[in-house]
């Protein structure tokens, strides 16, 4: 960049403006690490910005393994309803887009209209007839239901994501892959999937941050404390007298971690996974 | 997966078979956990004793008590409580244009600036943490013991905001819909953002040489390119609006007194709190009814991409 470039009042200012933003955006971030390392009546007296004082992992300790807040089992659940909850929907969803993607057959618009339409709906509109469909299925307050109806719901955004992302994809080699005999399934499996890695990979990040931050269908569907969700736990840790923010801190942070990670390790695919979702550009 | 083979059957029917083939799982679980409890919450709600009715319709549009109410007129000149609905609506009226705005108008400075990527993935980050951990993140910005807000404002001798803005009605919607802001704007700059970069930079090049100032250029280039985009960002955040329901539970719980509750609180409430079950069908088939008119929009320019 030339030296007139960068002194121009605009560049000056739009990168001021977008670094204060940004800072300002980590502001809360920070405030939540610096209360939960500090013991809680420090950080009332100081004030968390103040970076005197004693540092200890003490709340950690005290959210993961005290059995009032337990989220070590929060932990340990939202693991086992969200790895299912993110492979099963992607596989089930990459079959169903590429039907819509390759293959004419009846009802096709009809069926894909709907798959929109369920993107758009509410939980709230599911959950009432959902609790008694596992109430008679046995599945209420098991992590298995909740994996089911995370499974179904991702279906239908999956499917639109890789359709669209599909439809993009050169077809000269499955018709080649036709023309030497291979079938459909062969072609799906040995040609299809291998190319849409990089679409996969962005589904699955964001399928398995959504999954790992619901809220609502956890609330409605699993109650006992040993059954519960990381964000089911999280909302219910308080202090015995007042809000204890170390704890209540340090619980959020860990609640957070494992999306984050996920973000940080997949960002590229992530951000293009989340501007093709809404442009229809996979 | 069943291979037909050659066999004289008509290659219509066959690809028929083979879709639906390719399709049956996602059916099967979609008919039984998504469609079949959507139809399920519509009957609910149009039940009662008496049969088929509009009852629970007409009994939550004109429920009065502050923490179930969808409207409250009485109150509207003053502070909330005004009602589940209207709370979503001032949220919608405040948060979709600022956070567009805001989105939109950094995507463009960000063609300036050094550390640009860094920047995004910065304001990025509040869109991947649960929405309960970002309410828990509001209510300490805003507490008065701890919080950064209550604090600046004290210091600015402002003494009503120097103090916990989640329990006040006076301030506790208003706390949810700034953090609201905080928690979305990485949306909306992310996709802002893909715009941009889509826009030639000769476009830009050319006029800059033309003389046009960053505010021409701003105005009569880069909103009208990524207008689409915009309108996209809107009626995402509109929706993200009503169905708005994680944050305020870890925040405030709708109160005080039902100052900052919600649709989506509201048919939570009539379901687990008051079990009553046709109430809280009525509320969600009202939020979905919302929600479709908005989605209509995104729906009909997904079909348009598809004939392009």
């Amino acid at each position: 960049m030339r030296l007139k470039h960068v002194l121009r009042p605009a560049v000056i200012i739009s990168n001021l403006v977008a670094w204060l933003v940004a800072l300002l955006w980590l502001l809360p971030f920070v405030g939540l690490f610096m209360t939960s390392t500090r013991p809680f009546e420090e950080v009332v007296l100081q004030g968390w910005w103040s970076l005197a004082g004693n540092y200890t992992l003490a709340n950690y300790v005290e959210v993961l393994t005290d059995p009032q807040y337990d989220l070590a089992t929060g932990f340990k659940n939202s693991f086992i309803v969200a790895l299912p909850s993110t492979l099963a929907p992607l596989l089930i969803a990459a079959l169903a887009a590429y039907a819509f993607s390759r293959f004419s057959f009846t009802m096709r618009n009809l069926l894909f209209v709907t798959i929109l339409v369920i993107m758009a709906i509410p939980q709230q509109t599911m959950v009432i007839p959902l609790f008694f469909l596992l109430k008679s299925m046995g599945l209420l307050d098991q992590l298995l239901g909740v994996i089911l109806i995370h499974s179904s719901w991702g279906i239908a955004w999956i499917t639109f994501f890789m359709r669209n992302y599909f439809s993009m994809l050169p077809r000269d080699v499955e018709e080649a892959a036709r023309v030497d005999g291979a079938s459909y399934a062969t072609i799906f499996f040995r040609i299809i999937l291998p190319l849409s890695l990089p679409a996969l990979a962005a589904a699955a990040a964001i399928q398995f941050t959504w999954v790992w931050a619901d809220f609502f269908f956890a609330l409605i569907f699993l109650y006992s404390p040993e059954n519960m969700v990381i964000t089911q736990k999280v909302v219910t840790i308080k202090g015995q007298y007042q809000i204890d923010w170390g704890l209540l801190s340090a619980g959020s942070i860990l609640a957070m971690i494992p999306p984050v990670l996920v973000y940080a390790a997949l960002q590229k695919y992530y951000l293009r996974g989340m501007a093709g979702w809404v442009t229809g550009k996979g | 997966m069943s291979r037909v083979g050659d066999s004289p059957l008509s290659l219509k029917i066959k690809e028929h078979v083979r879709a639906y083939l390719f399709l049956l799982p996602a059916l099967a679980l979609l008919s039984v956990f998504v469609i079949y409890p959507i139809a399920g919450t519509i009957s609910i709600s149009l039940r009662s004793e008496e049969g088929f009715t509009l009852g629970n319709y007409i009994a939550v549009v004109t429920e009065r008590s502050p923490t179930k109410a969808l409207i409250i007129s009485e109150n509207l000149g003053g502070a909330p409580p005004w009602g589940a609905l209207l709370h979503n609506a001032v949220w919608i009226l405040v948060h979709v244009p600022a956070t567009t705005a805001l989105g939109l108008v950094l995507a463009y400075m960000l063609t300036h600036v050094y550390g640009r990527s860094v920047v995004k993935s910065l304001i990025f980050v509040s869109m991947v943490i649960p929405m309960v951990v970002g309410g828990l993140i509001i209510r300490f910005i805003f507490d008065g013991q701890v919080g950064v807000i209550p604090r600046l404002m004290g210091g600015l001798g402002l003494e009503d905001l120097a103090r916990t803005w989640t329990a006040y009605p006076e301030t506790s919607l208003a706390s949810l819909i700034i953090g609201s802001i905080w928690l979305w704007l990485g949306f909306s700059l992310t996709i802002h953002s893909a715009a941009v970069d889509n826009i030639p930079r000769s476009y830009i090049e050319a006029a800059r040489i033309d003389g046009a100032s960053e505010l021409q250029i701003f105005r009569y280039i880069v909103v009208p390119a990524v207008w689409p985009a915009t309108l996209t960002v809107a009626v995402m955040t509109l929706l993200w609006d009503l169905k708005i329901f994680d944050i305020v539970y870890a925040a405030t719980q709708g109160g005080p007194g039902g100052s900052s509750t919600v649709l989506a609180y509201v048919m939570w409430l009539y379901f687990a709190r008051a079990l009553d079950y046709g109430k809280a069908a009525a509320t969600a088939v009202i939020l979905t009814i919302l929600t479709l008119v908005a989605a209509a929009y995104l729906v009909r320019r997904s079909l348009g991409v598809e004939k392009r």
